[in-house]
């Protein structure tokens, strides 16, 4: 026994210490993350079956399944979970606060308690947004609009609003934590144009979550006070302005896409770099569409807001301004694809989950053109058009990019593989239940479907049957996932530190990692990506062989 | 479940065909840079799958390129940006000449007032051909008046008067939507557009029962408001004095405040003065007015601004200097 090498090797991070205490006031990035990871699946899985029970009900024209309340508090439900419990932290707090530290060199990041702090502040938001929903639910949609949720509405605003106000303040934490952990924790020789595209990501990410979930979180108060206390401020019959209500939630709501979404831009850099045995082509090209992304992304608000009654001019600017945001996103799809060519590539899951990102990307920000057109929009806003656009962005875009990364970075979290052939053939039912839910809906949508409908004439109803169709394929490829990923770490197969040959410092300690990452501090003398010949141990046999 | 299955909206309003146009080069704009792509992936993906005695050549970018793929796009959205623009002000200007209806949405119905004082709920009749300008306003929450086959859509907001105007170019019936969410029976919140021969719609519209338009209906409001009783108007001068300015040929100018500020006297100056007469009082005059918060309906507030607007002066141009203006 004593030859083996790893019985000499201290206990990982997941070991050493053990019982509830030592997880639940763990102050190690690892942990955290992988508290993270428990919350956001919980909630997934909450949202998941909103968006079950909202499409069987959309199987017929008539409100057979549930009443109208019922139905407006699904939606409302779904979205509030997905977007402020699931999407806004999956891949930041999750594979951000697991990988950030490793990736440059550090031990931990720069601020392990407000890291852990962050954690409860989201667990608290999601423990008001649970007792709204088990309370008897919320029906204002998430975009909360004004007077609705201020005056009008029956049910427990308030109680979603605070939940939603208390994880905004984890969001603004964990930005912080990150923009202060990339400023002065980067290992030494690892200057800002040899991070990994991933850190980029998050550090544009996190400039959106400090500077615009304050206004979210106000807005939303606001919204609270204004229902408790008959203040005027969005209500016109209290001499307020509802419009205000509206530039104010998207202040903060459209660069939220972005907070959504640059991650997994971030992720899907990694994989395809890995995949394809090369740098990244254009990499300050990638780099600065990040940040230009988060710019501009801060400038586009009014482009929800077409037909709300704003000015002709305030319209025409947003429209212009949206328009330019697109090109930061299509620079990245091109320099992605541009990747491929002249690599060596393999097609293990998380190439897999990434190719398929760049199509539905695509497509999804493609659709976003159509909407930043004045005079198209005007008919396809409200409708299922923006239900299917918004879609392929968040689960065609940041869903497939966390599921993508995940799988990347499992064998690191947990030093084990996911079995590999039944996850391809996950990824691909995914892939093709998605498309089979979505694509119809494009459709729907110019045929003038408004969205949060919960009866609609006879003449949608099959397109909205094929929707329904590919929501159970989808809804499948999620469960197996859920069932695969947690069966791997008692049975995957053991892999060492780097099983997909993969760059970066990350794959350079042990998987799992230690509990304070690298024995030494790494020194970096290459760029991001470079392919250094590295001595192979007999443990660290490449995994896709 | 394949009646009327179609993958195609109707189209039948003037500006529905060119919106379909520039939906349609989008479309084309669209696949093309999908095929671009997902081409570009498979035959990457086949070319350079990892085998043996093929390695990946290290390629870092190239300036060339990223100029290029940043230049076409920015071109192409840029084209795209004037072609919508353009448009969206057509759609957004109503003609000069057009017959003026009157909108109300609260949950969850539609109240739609004809230019000759009929009302209907839910549905609304239109003469073939004819412009036709909505000025909507919301009782209570948001909605959104949507009609898919004309390619129009616009918010109806509660304190603030937005229009939408439309032709009809084909005779049928339509869908009227609530396209903004609004409570509980949102997604009943519809209603039907209806296009007839303009001979049709006459013989239609005097099938109801008479109503007085709604200069006529304002006029009477104004007596039975007790506005008459401080304001002149229409050269009647209130029997006790005039306490607040006469009206006459009012509208449409610019009064000066109190505050020695001046100000549109339009339809949400009318409304707001109503509501909160204090909040922007005319120059010279006590704040005497009390508020009608609650004591009249938003189509009410709407046939006083009608009547009012219809009040010309005798004797000159409605800019002319009056009372109460400085």
């Amino acid at each position: 026994m004593s030859a083996d090498p790893r019985a000499v090797k201290p206990p990982s991070y997941l070991g050493g210490e053990y019982g509830m205490r030592s997880w639940l006031l763990t102050l190690d990035h690892k942990r955290i993350a992988l508290l993270y990871l428990l919350g956001i699946t919980f909630f997934f899985l909450v949202g998941g079956l909103f968006a079950v029970l909202i499409r069987l009900e959309l199987l017929t024209p008539a409100g057979d399944l549930f009443q109208s309340e019922t139905y407006n508090k699904l939606f409302t439900l779904h979205g509030i979970f997905m977007i402020f419990f699931f999407l806004l932290p999956s891949i930041p707090a999750v594979l951000g606060n697991f990988l950030l530290p490793l990736m440059i060199g550090a031990r931990d990041l720069a601020f392990p308690r407000i890291n852990l702090l962050s954690w409860y502040l989201y667990i608290a938001g999601g423990l008001f947004a649970t007792y709204a929903m088990l309370a008897g639910g919320v029906d204002t949609g998430w975009t909360f609009y004004t007077p609705y949720s201020s005056t009008y509405a029956n049910s427990h605003v308030i109680a979603a609003a605070l939940g939603v106000f208390v994880s905004g303040f984890s969001s603004i934490l964990t930005g912080v934590n990150f923009i202060a952990t990339i400023h002065k924790l980067r290992a030494p020789g690892l200057t800002w144009f040899r991070l990994p595209l991933f850190v980029w990501a998050h550090y544009a990410t996190s400039l959106i979550m400090v500077l615009g979930t304050p206004v979210v979180a106000i807005t939303i108060l606001l919204v609270a006070v204004e229902r408790l206390f008959h203040v005027g401020i969005f209500d016109p019959a209290l001499g307020g302005d509802p419009i205000l209500f509206q530039h104010l939630f998207w202040f903060y709501s459209h660069p939220a896409v972005y907070i959504m979404i640059l991650p997994a831009m971030g992720v899907i850099s990694e994989i395809i770099a890995c995949f394809s045995r090369k740098r990244v082509f254009g990499y300050e090209a990638v780099a600065f569409s990040s940040l230009a992304i988060a710019v501009l992304g801060f400038l586009v608000w009014g482009h929800h807001m077409f037909v709300s009654g704003q000015s002709l001019y305030a319209g025409v600017v947003f429209s212009l301004l949206s328009f330019l945001v697109a090109i930061p996103s299509a620079v990245k799809v091109f320099n992605w694809t541009a990747t491929l060519y002249r690599g060596s590539l393999s097609f293990e899951t998380p190439m897999l989950y990434a190719l398929g990102f760049i199509g539905l990307f695509t497509i999804g920000g493609l659709t976003g053109i159509f909407l930043a057109t004045l005079a198209v929009d005007v008919h396809v806003h409200d409708t299922y058009f923006v239900v299917a656009h918004f879609h392929f962005v968040m689960v065609g875009g940041a869903v497939m990019a966390y599921l993508g990364g995940l799988h990347f970075w499992w064998p690191k979290m947990f030093g084990r593989l996911y079995p590999e052939m039944l996850a391809r053939i996950t990824t691909v039912i995914i892939f093709v239940g998605f498309n089979l839910t979505f694509l119809p809906q494009f459709v729907l949508g110019y045929l003038g479907m408004p969205r949060r409908y919960h009866v609609y004439p006879e003449e949608f109803q099959v397109l909205n049957v094929f929707s329904t169709a590919g929501a159970s394929i989808l809804g499948l490829g999620f469960l197996i996932t859920a069932a695969y990923l947690p069966w791997s770490l008692r049975f995957g197969r053991k892999v060492g530190a780097n099983p997909f040959d993969a760059a970066g410092l990350e794959w350079t300690t042990a998987s799992p990692p230690l509990p304070h990452n690298f024995d030494a501090v790494p020194e970096v003398r290459t760029e991001a990506y470079a392919r250094v010949p590295r001595a192979v141990e007999p443990e660290e046999e490449p995994a896709h062989v | 479940m394949f009646e009327n299955f179609s993958l195609w909206p109707e189209s039948a309003s003037t500006v529905s065909g060119p919106i379909d146009a520039l939906y349609l080069f989008l479309v084309g704009v669209s696949a093309f840079f999908v095929v671009l792509i997902l081409s570009a992936l498979v035959l990457f993906s086949i070319r350079y799958r990892r085998r043996p005695g093929h390695s990946a050549s290290p390629i870092a970018g190239s300036m060339t390129l990223e100029i290029v793929w940043t230049v076409i796009p920015l071109a192409i959205v840029l084209f795209v940006f004037v072609w919508g623009t353009r448009l969206f002000v057509r759609v957004q200007t109503p003609p000069a000449e057009a017959m003026q209806f009157r909108v109300t949405g609260k949950q969850w119905m539609w109240k739609i007032q004809h230019p000759s004082g009929q009302s209907e709920i839910n549905s609304l009749h239109v003469p073939l051909g004819e412009a036709v300008v909505l000025t909507m306003i919301s009782e209570d929450v948001i909605h959104s008046f949507f009609v898919p086959a004309f390619r129009i859509k616009k918010d109806v907001v509660p304190g603030l008067y937005s229009t939408l105007w439309f032709t009809p170019t084909k005779a049928g019936v339509y869908h009227l939507f609530c396209a903004e969410y609004c409570g509980t029976k949102h997604s009943e919140m519809t209603g039907q557009v209806v296009v007839q021969d303009p001979a049709e719609y006459q013989l239609w519209l005097d099938g109801l029962p008479a109503a007085k338009n709604p200069v006529e209906a304002g006029a009477l409001l104004f007596q039975n408001l007790r506005c008459d009783t401080c304001h002149s108007a229409a050269g009647v001068a209130p029997p006790g004095g005039a306490r607040g300015p006469d009206l006459t040929g009012r509208f449409g100018s610019d009064v000066a405040l109190a505050d020695g500020q001046s100000m549109r006297f339009d339809a949400r100056y009318v409304r707001e003065s109503l509501l909160e007469p204090a909040k922007r009082l005319s120059a010279g005059f006590q704040p005497l007015m009390p508020s009608y918060q609650g004591q009249v309906r938003e189509d009410e507030i709407l046939s006083l601004i009608a009547y009012l607007e219809s009040l010309q002066p005798a004797d000159g141009p409605a800019n002319a200097p009056k009372d109460g203006d400085r």
